[in-house]
């Protein structure tokens, strides 16, 4: 045999066992080229693109799950930003043209599509508004689509203004049907990659082609299950290299899998993502893994250090692995979807203060927590401004995908259900930052972002 | 040639061999190389096969687990390259 007992063996537990999958074939759509005077026009052009650009996307999707025996979890399109394709100041219109977007999307057979998308971060223009205003009614009556905004970058700085007009935005989509949970479809993100897969920041950047494939792969599983098989004595750099060899070898599978889809649909395939990104699933979890390297419960003092070797150790067998990597690659700690994470919020191991440090050093954000509807707005723009400073300053990706839970309060709990999974609602710190909100303008850009 | 690994586990009984085999016959499968191991109290079969002839491998996939589900074994079917990619630089 070519391969020994002990290699068939590992790939088949990680894929059987560990739930590694390709976590998102995401197909990013170019629509530049749909933009017409009328918005009519517009729906109707890039609607017969979607559909004759994704034609026999889940077909070979699926077959290519099937013969290779890795399971495909998700089928996305990320599509040129809205707020780019629609200028208008008509909310009405970016309504309609959301719902035939999500009406494409369902008839394809899509789980998600990404790109409702408004860049803020040097000004919120009339249209920016409109699109903005959009927001609560199209997430509360559309199924697939998400939508993410930009009020600060490492370039531009942070734009106050923006996050001010952002949060009730937030707010009235999480209030106007009482259904929280439309909030998982809604972000708030620093410098977002233009090749994520991953919603609900995926949309499609400029000039990164026509046609072409983002792929991403996870497995925290895997890592999880092969540093159990660790002695438990082993030192901190078997730890590290064993969670290299992991992700080398599962970013190799990725690329494979991905370039497969590329080349049967004649398209290309332009980034991997390696992102650990964990599901309910019981051993799917980031907490998990940082427990089994040594600290009690995820949130202990170490947890940081821990999170930063991880995410440090995966780029690195990622990078080996391939040359595409890219989009967010790096370690996912979204509060529902993790067992481990929500567990050891509601044990008190961690808070939401603890969740920003560790998003120092990993990515995204925030992300998946919910919190007591009764927050003040500037309360949350406070603790999105945090946010967007952690990535500004570290010229990387950060973001906020909070879930304000009108009628509860901090320590019942939020099902969202399937792989949203469930947490307890968070606590906020409830000393105000109006005067700073009130103050108004654009935080300027950091010295790290003046390279020229 | 396309090729894939078909991999049982399960507890060891009679017939396994024989089950698994009559399936890749029917679906004119050529087993290339064959290596079966005991692990703890595990049965572990891992069969080579060419699959060159296949234009659409979801029927013999879903027949493969079909005979597990009857043997009460786990079969997975991952093409070869998935093997090739993790294991081999």
């Amino acid at each position: 045999m070519i391969f020994t007992t002990e290699e068939i063996l590992e790939t088949v537990r990680m894929i059987q066992l560990d739930h590694l999958d390709i976590r998102t074939i995401t197909l990013g759509i170019d629509l530049l080229d749909c933009r017409r005077d009328s918005v009519k026009e517009t729906v109707r052009l890039l609607s017969e693109k979607l559909k004759l650009t994704t034609d026999g996307f889940l077909d070979t999707v699926n077959k290519v799950g099937v013969e290779y025996g890795i399971p495909i979890v998700n089928k996305r399109v990320a599509i040129t930003p809205v707020s780019l394709l629609l200028f208008s100041t008509d909310m009405e219109e970016y309504i309609y043209l959301a719902e035939k977007l999500d009406g494409v999307a369902k008839d394809i057979g899509l789980d998600f599509i990404g790109g409702y998308t408004c860049f803020l971060e040097y000004e919120v223009s009339q249209s920016d508004r409109a699109l903005l205003k959009s927001i609560p009614a199209v997430l509360n009556e559309t199924e697939r689509l998400c939508s993410s905004i930009v009020p600060a970058t490492t370039k531009a700085g942070i734009n106050l203004d923006a996050i001010r007009e952002v949060v009730p935005i937030i707010l009235e989509t999480a209030r106007l049907k009482n259904n929280p949970s439309v909030c998982a479809k809604l972000i708030v993100i620093c410098n977002p990659p233009p090749d994520n897969p991953f919603m609900a920041g995926a949309f499609h950047g400029i000039k990164r082609g026509n046609r072409v494939l983002n792929v991403g792969i996870s497995g925290p599983g895997a890592i999880r299950s092969a540093l159990e098989k660790l002695p438990e004595n082993s030192d901190i750099l078997s730890v590290v290299e064993e969670i290299k060899r992991i992700s080398f070898k599962i970013t190799r599978a990725g690329e494979f899998i991905g370039k497969e889809i590329a080349n049967r649909m004649g398209i290309e395939l332009v980034s991997v993502d390696t992102s650990l990104a964990p599901t309910p699933e019981e051993g799917d979890s980031i907490a998990r893994i940082i427990e089994r390297i040594g600290v009690e419960r995820f949130g202990a003092p170490g947890t940081t250090g821990l999170l930063f070797l991880l995410n440090d150790a995966l780029k690195k067998g990622g990078l080996m692995a391939s040359s595409l990597v890219g989009g967010l690659s790096g370690s996912f700690i979204p509060v529902s979807e993790d067992k481990g994470i929500a567990e050891a919020v509601s044990s008190g191991a961690i808070n939401l203060e603890k969740l920003e440090s560790l998003t120092n050093v990993c990515s995204v954000g925030l992300d998946m927590i919910p919190i007591p509807g009764d927050v003040s707005p500037y309360t949350l723009m406070g603790i999105i401004l945090d946010e967007m400073a952690i990535g500004v300053m570290s010229n990387k990706t950060t973001a906020v995908r909070i879930i304000p839970v009108p009628g509860k309060r901090a320590g019942e709990w939020l099902e969202l259900g399937g792989l949203l999974g469930r947490a307890p609602i968070m606590d906020v710190n409830r000393f105000s930052c109006k005067a700073l909100f009130e103050r108004g303008g654009r935080i300027p850009p950091p010295i790290s972002s003046y390279r020229n | 040639m396309k090729r894939a690994i078909i991999t049982v586990t399960g507890v060891d009984h009679t017939g396994i061999v024989a089950g698994i085999s009559s399936v890749l016959a029917d679906f004119n499968v050529n087993i290339l190389d064959i290596t079966q191991t005991i692990m703890g109290d595990i049965f572990v079969m891992a069969l080579l096969v060419d699959i060159s002839g296949l234009e659409d491998v979801t029927p013999l996939v879903s027949k493969l687990s079909e005979e597990g589900d009857s043997l009460k074994v786990k079969v997975s079917f991952e093409r070869e390259e998935i093997f090739r990619m993790m294991h081999r630089i």
